[in-house]
C-alpha cells in the first residue's frame, strides 16, 4: 500500500535535470527521445499518481512530483537542422530525473 | 489514414471496434457503467468544440487582467467564463513575435478535449506525433504556416497529466472589435499552434 502524502519536490524551477537513461518495460510516460538527456526545470507541476503503477490497477501513490522540463532541441536531435534555439517542453515525473552538473 | 471502425473492402467492424464493442458490452453487463451512460458522454464530447477555447482567446484579447490569469492558471480562467472542464489541468502558452508555440502528444494523442473537443485525425497520427518534435517548421508549412527565421519555437509534448493550448497574437485590424467578433477569427488550428490568425485587411 502507498501512503497518501505526495512525496517532496527535489527540484526547483532553473534546475539543471538529467533524464535517466534507463528502458524497463512497463507503461512509461517518459518519451525515448529525451532519455539520458540534460534540460532545464520549466515549472513544477505538482503531484500526481504514478501512472506506471496506476495502468496495473494499483494507487500509484505516493504521488510523484510531476515537472516541465526544456530542452534543447538541438541536445534532443545532434542533427537538429532548423532554429538552434527552438525547444521542446516535457512533462517528466521526478523519479526519471537526476541532478545534472 | 484507414479508419479503425471498418476493414478495408468494406467487411464490416476492425479489430479495435470489435475490441470497444465488447469491452463496452462487458462493463454494462457487470453493472459498471450504463448504456445510457456511455450514450452521455459520447453526447458531452460531441457537443463540445474549440469554440470554448476560442472564447477564452478573445476574452484575453481584450482583457489583459484576464490574460494575465489565463497564463497562470488555465484551469482556473476556463472556470471564470463558466466552461466546465473537470479535473483538467491546462496550461495556456502564449505566442508572441518572438517565440511561437505548438501542441503535440508524442507518446499518443493526449488533447484539451474539453476546450477543444475532439482532435482532428492528424494530431493522433505518427507522422505528425514523430516529425513535430524534429522538424517543426517543416511541419508548419505544410500547414501553410511559415515563421520568420529568428522566431523561436517551443513544442510542448503532453506526456502526462498537463492539457496545453495556445494563445494566438491577436491580429492587426481588429482595434474595436467586440469579443465575440473576435472569437469567430480563432481557429482550432491555431489553438494548437499549427496556424496564426492572419490580419484583417
Amino acid at each position: 500500500m502507498g501512503t497518501a502524502e505526495p512525496a517532496a519536490a527535489r527540484f526547483r524551477a532553473g534546475d539543471r535535470v538529467r533524464v535517466r537513461a534507463a528502458y524497463p518495460p512497463g507503461h512509461l510516460r517518459t518519451p525515448y527521445y529525451c532519455r539520458g538527456r540534460v534540460g532545464v526545470v520549466e515549472r513544477l507541476c505538482g503531484a500526481f499518481a504514478n501512472p506506471e503503477e496506476l495502468a496495473y490497477n494499483r494507487s500509484g501513490l505516493p504521488a510523484q512530483p510531476l515537472y516541465r522540463v526544456r530542452f534543447r532541441a538541438a541536445d534532443l536531435w545532434p542533427d537538429y537542422a532548423e532554429n538552434r534555439e527552438d525547444v521542446v517542453e516535457i512533462e517528466i515525473y521526478q523519479h526519471w530525473l537526476e541532478q545534472a552538473a | 489514414m484507414s479508419n479503425p471502425d471498418e476493414l478495408p473492402g468494406g467487411d464490416g467492424p476492425g479489430y479495435y471496434r470489435r475490441m470497444q464493442a465488447a469491452v463496452e458490452e462487458l462493463l454494462i453487463l457487470k453493472g459498471v457503467v450504463t448504456a445510457d451512460d456511455v450514450d452521455r458522454q459520447v453526447e458531452a464530447m460531441a457537443s463540445r468544440d474549440y469554440t470554448r477555447g476560442a472564447k477564452m482567446v478573445a476574452r484575453a484579447w481584450v482583457d489583459p487582467g484576464y490574460q494575465a490569469r489565463m497564463l497562470a492558471d488555465g484551469s482556473a480562467a476556463a472556470a471564470e467564463l463558466g466552461l466546465e472542464i473537470g479535473p483538467l489541468r491546462v496550461i495556456v502558452v502564449a505566442n508572441t513575435p518572438e517565440v511561437h508555440n505548438v501542441i503535440v502528444c508524442t507518446l499518443c494523442s493526449c488533447y484539451p478535449r474539453m476546450l477543444l473537443g475532439i482532435p482532428p485525425e492528424w494530431y493522433k497520427s505518427r507522422a505528425y506525433r514523430s516529425r513535430v518534435v524534429r522538424e517543426p517548421r517543416a511541419v508548419l508549412a505544410e500547414f501553410g504556416t511559415q515563421l520568420p527565421e529568428h522566431v523561436r519555437i517551443r513544442v510542448h509534448d503532453s506526456t502526462a497529466d498537463m492539457r496545453y493550448m495556445v494563445l494566438p497574437m491577436r491580429p492587426a485590424g481588429t482595434a474595436g472589435w467586440s469579443e465575440e467578433r473576435l472569437a469567430s477569427l480563432v481557429t482550432r488550428d491555431a489553438l494548437i499552434g499549427e496556424a496564426q490568425i492572419p490580419e484583417i485587411v
